[in-house]
This record gives structure tokens, sequence and C-alpha cells, in this order.
């Protein structure tokens, strides 16, 4: 099966699904003598239980531990010897591993994809290493105060469906899982009908996707991973939490509802994410928001020294969030009254047609940022096909562009309600300089 | 597909009569375009009762000109998908903007106007500056930010710009004044020390026209340009300082010396030699140890900075407080192995293969070619430099590499600085 669809410069899309049910995305550019290699699977912090959060980034990392044929640290050489760079990253729908590499290298990727998608060896002794090094990496996040606000925050306005807990998990968890508790979470979601495979860069469409699947084609399925069926029930009233540490600055985040990416608000809510606070979809970080209302109701005023607001894309209704980091010189409850007062300006001051004129275009300018490189660009496809459609991507602009002034106002109305956030505010306990 | 590493007959570079240098690199495969550039007027001129001065201006010449409102500003800007910073560091005053190649007149036009025509609206300062003591005191809080802190000011002169840095302190901040800034921006910014990278999809003779018409009649004969700075002794002892902070659960620690400026001829080696030690791989031989072998830390690596003077050559690392002499222990037997030892041929060959073979991923991005073209300029590398690079790298020695470490390392000789939660016994 095979599906096209152009994007940007005017490449193609290719689409293909193989016999085993490995979706595979095809893109060619040939701008630089490179290849990015991706395989996405469908599981992340959204397919945890109690007692396990944080085991899809912590199998995350045991991929990169050795398998058979590559033994750990074997790869790391290999890449780097060729020129490449990879990693991998886990979310709370996917758990994403690439390679880019100089295009005649990329067989390796290819290969050591393949086999690590059946083969890692989970041993024990890596896994215990490994162990204290996710442990760090939770403790060097905590000592961000924002680390403790987002998940408390995120606890809070989630209290059935996965999303309640963060990618890293829980201390309890990482102290307890065991190697067991991983490798079966590694076999049951990491199979060739629960993958894709992603390759943009300087190939011929046809010869790439007869190495795919020569490589992938002989990979068996594995039994369909277990739905997910705690669904969030409806939230009946405003939320607020304080987290109270040591400290020397204020931060407010707020968490609105918001839907699923399938969803056709989606892009009406996209829109207003970046008359808010400032573009945050592909590429948006590339542009500044000193014309947002949240920065000119909130830093301009001199109440806070930076205000954001991010638009998460999930395969489930998960959130919009706002942070505010509150001036040295002004309160938490100033800060509060000025994000209310922004937000309540919505009604009171309804979004023109020039603001979304402004959203539309910023969002073409940072698309086509995003669509530079070929690792930013199989990623966003990859990400995009995990939650619905790569589509999503490729026409992430026209859809924008058809957004009305009506819908991002009923948008507004109908999501950023009081009612439907849970407030959390960092409270620093006290003036404390370094000692040394 | 063109030659994608750029070289001197694909760079057009062309000298302003005012002195600015101008280098401009065609790429019709993006629809965008960079502009990214740097002048002298970095923390190194600052006055010390002012430090913080340098970078509070260049923050602040984005808040409206003699030709623009702030509001018109930044409406220009956003209303395009275009961005425009303007930041100071310890040696110079950068500047870095982007849009759609169709928007490049508007970008460049806005950029030559914030840099010689700001006004700095008192209200907007007030702004910028609790901004910048509420960062700064965030960062007071910052194992990383304090770690190296103290590291900087072990390691370096206390006259020297490496030693104060270019943040400033809480005092020196809180007295600053839309005047200062105005002084400052008065004096130190000019065309001096002035270079400027233009790559993306546009043609070269409408940039070198648009950037004379916007900077070219730009003059400042009072503006300094003098980089020089005491020297830097190789240190003789283990100087250490750890910093405590209440409520953090991971320590940081950086450990190192003063390294290489970019225009010694040892940085080369010294930077393969780095790429040795805590590079290549999951952060080379430190990570091979310290994270993978003994799963101390999440991060172990090192860094070379090169830079206009002697920038630091450091080993950076998070880990439990608990485990903080295992982990300095063990940077310590990495780095005496590679004072001591001749690199393995193995390891050279690892480093000189990723080295070369990545050129291409480092300029894919018109950002990357950029700042490529700025360095070239800036440490007088030749614009064949790139295209030589290969050679050059292949070209190094066992022993030019272990000469390197051990020109800038002393076994016990560094400096030490551990941020954190209190320890509970000695840090080395």
């Amino acid at each position: 099966m095979t599906v096209l669809r152009r994007m940007g410069s005017g490449h193609e899309v290719t689409r293909h699904v193989l016999e085993n049910g490995l979706v595979v995305l095809l893109k060619e550019v040939h701008s630089a003598p490179l290849i990015s290699f991706w395989v996405f699977y469908r599981v992340g912090s959204r397919n945890e239980q109690t007692g396990q959060t944080g085991v899809s980034h912590w199998v995350e990392h045991m991929m990169f531990k050795g398998t058979p044929r590559y033994p750990a640290g074997v790869l790391d050489r290999e890449i780097d010897r060729n020129g490449g760079i990879w990693n991998a990253q886990t979310s709370f729908d996917y758990t994403a591993y690439y390679e880019t590499l100089p295009a005649d290298r990329i067989d390796l990727a290819i290969e050591a994809e393949a086999d690590r998608m059946v083969n890692a060896l989970f041993d024990p002794e890596e896994t215990e290493s490994e162990r204290t090094v996710i442990i760090s990496e939770r403790q060097g996040s905590e000592n961000s105060p924002m680390f403790w606000l987002n998940e408390e925050v995120q606890g809070m306005a989630f209290r059935v469906h996965p999303y309640h807990h963060t990618i890293i998990g829980d201390m309890a968890d990482l102290e307890t899982m065991t190697r067991d508790d991983l490798y079966h979470h590694y076999r049951r979601y990491y199979a060739p009908n629960n993958a894709i495979v992603v390759v943009v860069g300087a190939f011929a469409s046809a010869e790439m996707l007869e190495k795919v699947k020569a490589v992938y084609g002989g990979i068996h399925p594995g039994d369909a991973p277990p739905p997910v069926v705690r669904k969030e029930p409806p939230q009946m009233g405003e939320r607020r939490v304080n987290v109270e540490r040591p400290g020397s600055t204020a931060f407010i985040e707020v968490m609105y509802r918001a839907p699923a990416v399938s969803n056709p608000d989606w892009f009406a809510f996209a829109a207003l994410d970046s008359i808010l606070g400032g573009p945050s979809g592909p590429g948006g970080g590339n542009i500044d928001n000193k014309t947002s209302r949240l920065y000119r109701g909130v830093v301009e005023t001199g109440i806070a020294a930076s205000a954001s607001g991010h638009l998460y894309m999930t395969s489930d209704p998960f959130g919009y969030t706002i942070t505010l980091a509150v001036n040295d010189d002004r309160t938490l409850e100033e800060a509060e009254a000025a994000l209310d007062a922004v937000l309540d300006g919505l009604k009171t001051n309804p979004i023109t047609q020039k603001e979304l004129d402004k959203a539309k275009k910023q969002a073409k300018a940072a698309f086509a940022y995003a669509t530079e490189g070929v690792t930013g660009q199989a990623y966003w496809l990859g990400y995009a096909e995990m939650l619905d459609s790569y589509t999503l991507f490729t026409d992430f602009v026209s859809r924008l562009e058809a957004v009305t002034l009506e819908q991002v106002q009923q948008v507004a109305e109908q999501y950023l309600r009081p009612s439907q956030r849970t407030l959390g505010r960092f409270i620093p306990q006290m003036e404390n300089e370094a000692h040394a | 597909m063109p030659n994608s590493i750029p070289g001197s007959d694909d760079i057009a570079r062309h000298v302003l009569p005012n002195g600015i240098v101008v280098l401009v690199r065609e790429n019709f495969d993006a629809q965008s375009v960079v502009v990214t550039g740097s002048l002298a007027g970095g923390a190194i001129f600052e006055n010390p009762v002012q430090a913080g001065i340098a970078s509070l201006t260049a923050e602040a010449t984005l808040y409206g000109t003699q030709n623009r409102s702030y509001d018109s500003l930044h409406e220009t800007l956003e209303s395009a998908g275009m961005s425009l910073e303007v930041s100071a560091g310890r040696y110079l005053t950068s500047f870095d903007g982007k849009a759609l190649a169709e928007d490049l007149p508007i970008l460049l036009d806005l950029m030559g106007d914030v840099l010689r025509n700001p006004v700095f609206p008192a209200e907007h300062v007030n702004v910028i500056k609790a901004q910048a003591i509420t960062g700064l005191k965030y960062n007071l809080q910052n194992t990383r930010y304090m770690a190296n802190r103290a590291f900087y000011e072990l390691t370096y002169p206390v006259d020297h710009i490496q030693h104060r840095g270019s943040t400033g302190t809480l005092e020196t901040l809180s007295g600053l004044t839309r005047e200062d800034l105005a002084a400052y921006h008065e004096q130190q910014y000019g065309p001096g020390a002035m270079i400027l990278a233009v790559v993306g999809a546009v043609k070269t003779e409408i940039v070198l026209a648009e950037v004379e018409k916007t900077l070219g009649e730009w003059k400042n004969d009072r503006q300094n340009t003098d980089f020089s700075q005491p020297d830097v002794q190789k240190l003789n002892e283990i100087q250490y300082r750890a910093v405590t902070l209440p409520g953090k659960t991971q320590s940081d620690i950086v450990l190192g010396v003063p390294g290489p400026s970019r225009y010694m001829e040892d940085y080369v080696p010294a930077s393969v030699t780095n790429h040795v030690l805590g590079v290549f791989g999951m952060f080379g031989r430190l990570g091979k140890s310290v994270r993978e072998e003994q799963g101390l830390a999440y991060y172990c690596y090192s860094s070379i900075e090169g830079g206009i003077h002697q920038g630091p050559w450091r080993v950076i690392a998070g880990v439990n407080p608990n485990n903080v002499k295992q982990a300095v222990d063990s940077i310590r037997v990495e780095i005496e192995r590679m004072i001591n030892e001749p690199i393995s041929s193995e390891d050279l060959a690892d480093s000189k293969a990723n080295l070369t073979g990545r050129l291409p991923l480092r300029l894919e991005s018109n950002e990357g070619v950029a700042a490529n073209l700025l360095a070239l300029e800036r440490y007088h590398l030749g614009l064949d430099y790139l295209r030589q690079y290969n050679d050059m790298i292949n070209a190094l020695t066992v022993e030019q590499l272990q000469a390197a470490m051990q020109h800038y390392w002393t076994a016990d000789a560094f400096s030490l600085a551990v941020a954190g939660p209190e320890l509970n016994g000695a840090a080395y």
C-alpha cells in the first residue's frame, strides 16, 4: 500500500505498510549528502501502569546497552566513526530512535535499528548500572523548581489517565522496578506492527524501500499491544496546588484541559496558542513572542520575567500550559491576577483578524524553518504519523490557514475556563544565598 | 548536488569602507535566510562597577529606535515570522536574525536600526532590568551555573574577564540606568571588529547592496576594540570550592584548567584530544568510565572553548552528592591517563573519522554554515579552511595530541568546583 503526499519544497512523502504491519515513510531531500533514519514505537508514559512509571524511558536507555550482534558501546563507536549522530527520546505517546549519517553510511542505521527491535539484551548488570544513571537524570531535573511544579500540576490535572505521571517516572518506581519489568515492556511494545520507520534524505525512494523491506520485512509481528483504557473523567472545577521548596524565584504553571491532536478543534487551539503566547508548533521556537497577549499582559507590565504557552500534540486529550516566572519584586497574587486579566481579555477584547493573520504567517515561516534539516523533517513526520497521520505535519500550514476567527474564539471560550484548569504555584521558601 | 562544504569559490567576502567584513553564501535549497554577526561590544569593555551593562544594553537595543517604536519593531518582526536577537558575551556583542528569504531586506533594515539607533525607553529598561535581576537570582540557585561561576573565579585572575563573566551582580545590575545604557551604546557600538555572515536563499549582490545601505555609513571613533587581557598562568595546585545550595538533590561538578585560545597553534590538537577524553561516542573515555561502567552520572563530558582568549578546558558532570568523590577520582584517572599515556592509534583514528565524517552534518543548516563563516573570519582561518579541514585533522599525530594535553594539564593542578547539597565528605 503506497500513498503519496507533497510537502514544502515539492518533494513527495510516500507511505508504505509492510506485510508485518511496519509503516514506512520516505522523503527524498537532496540538498546535503545526509540521511536521517528514525524508528518510532507506539509506546510512551501513556502506556505505563502505577508501579512501573518511567519504564518506557528506562527501556529507551537499555536499547543502547547492546545486542549479541552489537554489544554495549559498539554502536556508539560505529555511529561516531562514520560521522553520524544518534539518540533517542521518550514522550507521552511514543519512543523514538534515530541516526543521521552521511548518505553512503546509512545501512549501519538500518541494520542496527532492526537488530535492536528484537535482540536487545537487557543484561542484569547493565540494568542495575543504568538504574543509577536514570535516578541521576531525575535528580538533575529535580534541581529545577519547574520540574517539581510541573510534576505536581500534571499529577493533579490527570487523576485517572496515565498522563498523570511524568515521563521520567516516580522515584519509588525507579528504585524498585526489575530487569524483567523492563524486558516484558520491551517485548510487549517493540514489534514492527507497533512501529514506524521514517527515512528522509539523499536516497532514491524505490531503492530505500527495498532496503527497508529486506531488513525489516522478515521480523515477525507481535501481539497487538493492550489499549489504553483509563480515560480521564471530566474536570469539575478548578484545582490548585502549591509547591514549597527552597529557591528564589516564584513560578506559576497553569494547565488547561486541551483536545487530542486528532480533534478538529486542535488547529484552532494552535492559532490561539500562537496569539496568546507565541507559536509553539513545528519550528515555532525560532520566533519571539513579544507581541503576544501574554507577554504584553504580564511581562511588559513588569510582573513576570517570562511568560510562555504550550499546546501539546498528544494522542489523547491532554493540556495547554501557561508558565510564568514572577519578577523578584512582584507577588504570585499579582502574577495570577495579571494572567487572569489576559485570559478574561479574550472576552472583552476579542481576537482580531490581524492577530489571526499574524499567527498564520508565523506558522508558515516556522514551518519553513522546521523543514530545513533532514533530522527535523523526519522527526516531525514520524511524530505526526504516530499521533494520527503524517499529513498533520505536511498539511500543518494549510490546516492552520483554514482556521477562522469564530473557531478561535469558540475554542477560547470552550477550553480556557477556570473550571477546566489546574493552577500550580511554586512558592520559594527562603531568601537564601548560596554559601561556599 | 552542489559541494556542501563552503569554500573560497562560493563564499563572497566583502569589506565595507568602514571595515565591516561581510560574508555571504547562497543556499537555495532552503526557504529561509540567516543573518548573524558580532562586534566589539562584550563585557570586556565594561567598567567593572557596571558589570552586566553590555548584556543589558544588547537586550535593550530591541526596545525601540529613533525610527521605530517598540510596538512597531516587534509587530514587523513577528508578523513576518522573523526573529532578531542581540546579546553580549564576555568579548563580543552578537546579533542573530532569521527570516523567510523574501523578508531579508526588512530584517537587515531592522538589524541595522536596532544596532545603530536604539533609544532605551526608561519604562522598558526598568522591565528588562527586573528580568535580569530575577534571572540572576534564579541562577544563583542553579547548581550548574554556580559550579561554573566558582570554576571561572578559581581559574582566572581577578582582573580577567573570564573571572568576572558577563552577567553582572545583583548590586551592579540594580544601579544601571537608561542613561548608562545609552552611554555604553554610544561608546561601544560601531563597526569595530564587526563581522556579518548571511546564508540562505538570497543573491549575493542583493545582500551586499542591502548591507551597504544599512551599515555602510556607520562610524564610531570612540569604540574600543582592544581585546587584550592579563596573562593567564597555568595552575600549580588544586583549587577547590564547594557551593552549598539547600533543597537540591544533585551535585554539579566542574573540573578544569585554562585551555587554548582559538588563535593558538595547538588549539586543533587540543580539541581532538578533548574529543577522545570526553566527547567521542557516549562522552568519550569519561563517559565510558563514569556513566557506562560505574553508573554514577547521567552526564559526564568535557569541552574546550577556544575563543579570543584562553577559554576553559573543563569536565562537567552531574552526580548524586554521595558519589562526588568517586566521580572526581574517576575523572582524574582519565585525565592522568591522557597526560601520561599516548592515545592509542585506534582512539585517534576513531576521533579523526568522527570529526571529518561529521562535517557535512555540521554544515547542513544555514545557521551551521553562518557560524562557521564567522569563525573563519574571526580567527583568520581562511575561506578554504573547511575544505582543508579533513586533511588537517588526518595529519595529526599521537605525539601532537599528548603534547597538547601536557601543555595544558598537570595531574595535581586544576580547579574543582562543586555546587549542590551539602557534601558529607571530601570531594577529592
